[in-house]
């Protein structure tokens, strides 16, 4: 009888694991690319970036060629240009933060015990809309066109047609496309992060990965907008000639510098922080034990992602601030010592406390640490604003950085690739391999960049495609190439020992380190994450819940199973993880791919000018686009309830906060919001710079920016009195609602464009104009994308696919009409009132 | 109405002090910023920006201690020592707790860097 029950038992649960693997199975053939799987996602993400890194690499190695002697002419001063500006862009753009996208993507997931992100086809968008992006970028330099001016872009030098060619467009526009990446990569990781971890691991509990990158994302947040509308900008002037950042006619160079460092600062830490949060995972493992200071790391992470928004200045040392204006920045880049310190700290103490094992990752992480905490000591030197000013542009700022950013990324992410590499394929990479890659690494680094430090105290510029012999600098100048290429000779091992085919090896143990951390429980040749969702109760489930990964394979915990062949995940609560929601997320699909293409298609054709090709390829994007969120979104599920496993019972369907998309929707207008802050700081900052920033010409209409202000102010009343009598069943009547907000924003937009438009501003007479102009266009931009969501919400609702039970999509809306009427309140009171009232 | 907030659940009370602190900051820099660029807007004198300064200062710092008291209250007044990592509500709060206050002791410090160099400069020079 038990024998009996036993077999059947067996076959329910080989019947289980077939559902399930099924449903998570990636397709097959060429349409293997159309997977949406972190798993694979992450790994092509983490791929191309590593491509684009030793692209860059390369780039780097013809620039030391070229400075290895005096007087040389291996390269033109112009390909020279072009060289050291892609370097710049390619390592931070599509290297230093995508590869951090990439790792979070691919170990997020089973390290929460999760068994996908939320919004997996929103990653693939994003890895398609960054792979797409890169190589258009990477590829301008084979036809002489790569961008020239350094790779923070300066103005005047970089809106200069004549002199920056079309590099410069190409910069902007590829660059803009990859934030695009950047942005929805944090709203996965935010949302991931505070809503779909394992149940249980409440937030004591949480990895510290995930802490690290869950406030990363929210610095990406903060920090990419601004330079988002830096790029508007700055088109903005090259294309049709609005002048922000022409001195002439009353813009201001600086603007960018600011606009470019408000993101660039934070930008290190957002490069860096990922970086120590891998070491955070990698140091206890080899130190055997739990991490000493837990909190102390969270008051790290969270302490430096704020410090390091009051950095930005210390880049604009040299420009002619006010010296008090010099001296806060000073203050707050010695402050945010205080946190970088206390990691590095916690991870001397964890290994004082354990018994070290000195692996491949702990050489390459303690190498690295060890190469930034010079790089963070030459950092505080340059802090101080009259050192500053001595090695301002001097290659002792490149020493500087390549010491912060190689040691404080690079070696880290070495370690962690030789730390997770058995997640990718079951097998270690091999130790010797490892410990050579290491030893030419680090000595070949020191010997090149170490040098820079002189050669800048000896006055030597960045930048410079040559010098003369009798200066002084030659010899430093002959070590740093012979470093360089000791350096890339330990890379290339590196890359052998990755490339190499491993399929003789046997296969390795699940977990070969001996880690405490759930990821270490998923297996490289199931697509799934997580046979079942375990309940953690520890920081270290695998080290303290001693049968966990044994019934987490044999589906003893939650979710089991698929019966409905849907990709299914938990919803759980932020602070102390309760599972209160399936969430269903979309599968494998071309659509991604389809908006990520078509997107890219828009920016580049808008890069030569070819407006018709932008039109075309921006309306199949947004095409594509409604058929993702029509056919892949706010599903009305079959049944309100399910069964999870384990006696629970958990809805499918939530609206409003309670909903993964609702909070999608909220960090993405946190971000708009910040690009908006940033232009009206330009506003502002125009009229500080000047004694009358009008120069006299007649501001936008009052009567008009008012009447504009209150049709918003209406057009949201109206939204929001269609969300509330929809609940109470009123459908003929939400729809009637939703038909007049949508006419009253249409009035509503007119009397915005009638503003500056009846008094005949002309954009690029002044930038008095042209600042005016540009809040107007975003505001009526927004407009029009709530009137696309008006009218969708609308479809929806008479497709039957919006009910009064079922209103996620209106709930969202009305959440983006919130931000609408701030945007518009404020831009029309501003533009309306404030040039009167001064 | 009570003087000192309850106990909330969330965890937005871990950024408190940052905030103050980069509230704080905005306002010394914009403050000086505009002024030093448009003296003559409110006419008063760089030792007004420094009082003002001042003034920002105390504000923000009360404002941490303030933070820091209602962290120390959320760490139980340090009756129990860290790690915090059992698997209960308790302990979780407890390490949000102890973590918002070491973030408080972070800003607290970081504003008085903040305002260091109004004690030193007495004008606006380039």
């Amino acid at each position: 009888m038990s024998a009996a029950i036993k077999e059947r038992s067996r076959k329910e649960y080989k019947a289980q694991e077939e559902r399930l693997r099924a449903v998570w199975a990636n397709p097959a053939g060429w349409r293997y690319w159309t997977s949406v799987n972190n798993y694979q996602i992450g790994l092509w993400y983490g791929s191309a970036a590593f491509v684009f890194m030793l692209f860059a690499g390369a780039l780097a190695l013809l620039m030391r060629l070229q400075l290895a002697v005096p007087d040389n002419d291996f390269l033109s001063a112009d390909l020279f240009n072009q060289a050291f500006t892609l370097h710049g862009t390619v390592m931070m753009f599509l290297f230093a933060v995508p590869i951090f996208e990439a790792v979070a993507i691919f170990l997020l997931p089973p390290m929460l015990g999760a068994r996908e992100m939320p919004f997996p086809r929103l990653g693939a968008f994003g890895f398609w809309s960054f792979f797409l992006g890169g190589i258009f970028v990477c590829g301008s330099i084979f036809f002489n066109a790569a961008p020239s001016s350094g790779w923070f872009m300066y103005p005047p030098l970089a809106t200069d047609k004549e002199l920056s060619g079309i590099g410069a467009d190409i910069w902007l526009l590829g660059l803009s496309f990859i934030e695009v990446a950047s942005i929805a990569a944090a709203i996965e990781l935010i949302v991931g992060i505070m809503k779909c971890r394992a149940p249980g691991m409440r937030i004591n509990l949480m990895p510290l990965f995930a802490w690290y990158l869950l406030i990363v994302a929210g610095m990406i947040l903060f920090a990419f907008p601004p330079l988002i509308a830096g790029d508007l900008l700055f088109e903005m002037e090259r294309m049709f000639d609005w002048p922000f950042f022409d001195a002439a006619r009353g813009g201001n160079p600086l603007l960018w510098q600011h606009l470019f460092w408000i993101f660039g600062h934070p930008e290190v830490y957002i490069i860096f922080l990922p970086a120590v949060a891998l070491m955070a995972m990698i140091v206890p493992t080899f130190s055997q034990r739990p991490i000493v200071g837990y909190s102390w790391i969270v008051l790290a992470a969270v302490g430096t992602g704020f410090l390091s928004f009051g950095l930005w200045v210390h880049h604009m040392f040299a420009t002619g601030l006010p010296q008090i204006s010099l001296a806060f920045f000073s203050a707050a880049s010695e402050a945010v010592a205080i946190p970088t310190g206390v990691q590095i700290f916690v991870f001397i103490a964890t290994m004082l406390a354990g018994r070290v094992i000195f692996s491949t990752p702990m050489l390459f992480g303690t190498g690295g640490l060890a190469i930034f905490v010079i790089g963070g000591l030459t950092g505080v030197m340059v802090a101080l604003a009259p050192f500053d000013w001595q090695a301002h542009d001097t290659y002792f700022v490149v020493a500087h950085l390549h010491y912060v950013l190689i040691g404080g990324m690079l070696f880290p992410v070495v370690a962690g690739l030789y730390y997770y590499y058995p997640l990718i394929e079951a097998k270690k990479l091999s130790d010797r391999l490892g410990r050579l890659a290491f030893w030419l690494m680090f000595c070949g680094f020191n010997i090149a960049f170490f040098p820079m430090h002189l050669s800048g105290l000896r006055g030597m510029p960045r930048r410079v495609f040559t010098y003369p012999a009798e200066i002084g600098w030659d010899w430093l100048n002959l070590i740093s190439t012979a470093g360089a290429f000791i350096f890339a000779a330990g890379v290339l091992v590196v890359v052998f020992d990755v490339l190499r085919p491993k399929h003789r090896e046997p296969r390795g143990e699940v977990n070969p380190w001996n880690a405490g951390t759930l990821e270490w429980i998923s297996e490289p040749e199931e697509n799934w994450g997580v046979r079942s969702i375990p309940i953690v109760r520890s920081r270290y489930p695998l080290w303290d819940q001693k049968d966990l990964a044994r019934k987490v394979n044999e589906g003893r915990y939650y979710l089991p199973d698929a019966e409905e062949g849907q990709r299914e995940g938990l919803v759980t609560s932020v602070l102390d993880a309760d599972p209160i929601q399936v969430l269903r997320v979309g599968g494998t699909s071309h659509v991604t791919i389809v908006s990520a293409l078509s997107l890219g298609a828009a920016f580049i054709a808008l890069t030569f000018h070819w407006w018709i090709a932008t039109a075309l390829a921006a309306i199949i994007c947004l095409c594509a686009v409604i058929y993702w969120l029509w056919t892949g979104t706010a599903e009305i599920p079959e049944k309100p309830e399910k069964d999870v496993g384990l006696g629970l019972s958990l809805p499918l369907y939530a609206s409003g906060p309670d909903s993964v998309g609702w909070w999608a929707m909220f960090i993405t207008m946190v971000g708009d919001g910040t690009a908006f802050a940033s232009l009206v700081f330009g506003y502002f900052f125009y009229w500080t710079i000047h004694a009358d920033f009008t120069e006299g010409i007649a501001g936008p209409d009052a009567v008009w920016s008012l009447a504009a202000a209150i049709l918003f102010a209406a057009a949201w009343g109206l939204m929001v009195a269609a969300r509330t009598i929809n609940r109470r069943g009123a459908t003929p009547a939400m729809r009637g609602l939703l038909v007049l907000s949508l006419l009253t924003t249409v009035a509503a937009s007119a009397a915005g464009f009638a503003g500056p438009w009846s008094p005949g501003m002309d954009p690029t007479s002044h930038v008095y104009p042209a600042i005016v102009w540009i809040l107007v266009i975003w505001v009526l931009a927004h407009a029009a994308v709530g009137t696309l969501m008006q009218a969708y919400c609308l479809a929806r609702s008479l497709a039957g696919r919006l009910t009064p039970k079922h209103d996620m999509d209106l709930s969202n809306v009305v959440l983006y009409w919130h931000f609408l009427l701030v945007t518009a309140v404020i831009t029309f009171a501003v533009i309306g009132l404030f040039p009167a009232a001064m | 109405m009570r003087l000192i907030p309850k106990e909330v659940e969330t965890l937005w009370t871990l950024f408190t002090a940052p905030v103050v602190w980069i509230a704080h900051f905005l306002v010394c820099y914009i403050g000086a910023a505009i002024y030093c660029a448009k003296p003559e807007l409110v006419g008063l004198s760089f030792s007004a920006v420094r009082a003002g300064i001042a003034a920002a200062t105390v504000i923000a710092l009360s404002l941490i201690a303030l933070s820091a008291w209602l962290a120390w209250r959320q760490w139980g007044f340090g009756t129990d020592d860290p790690p915090h990592d059992d698997p209960t509500s308790r302990d979780r709060s407890l390490f949000q707790g102890f973590a918002t206050l070491l973030l408080s002791g972070l800003s607290f410090i970081a504003v008085i860097f903040t305002a260091m160099p109004a004690l030193f400069l007495t004008e606006c020079i380039r």
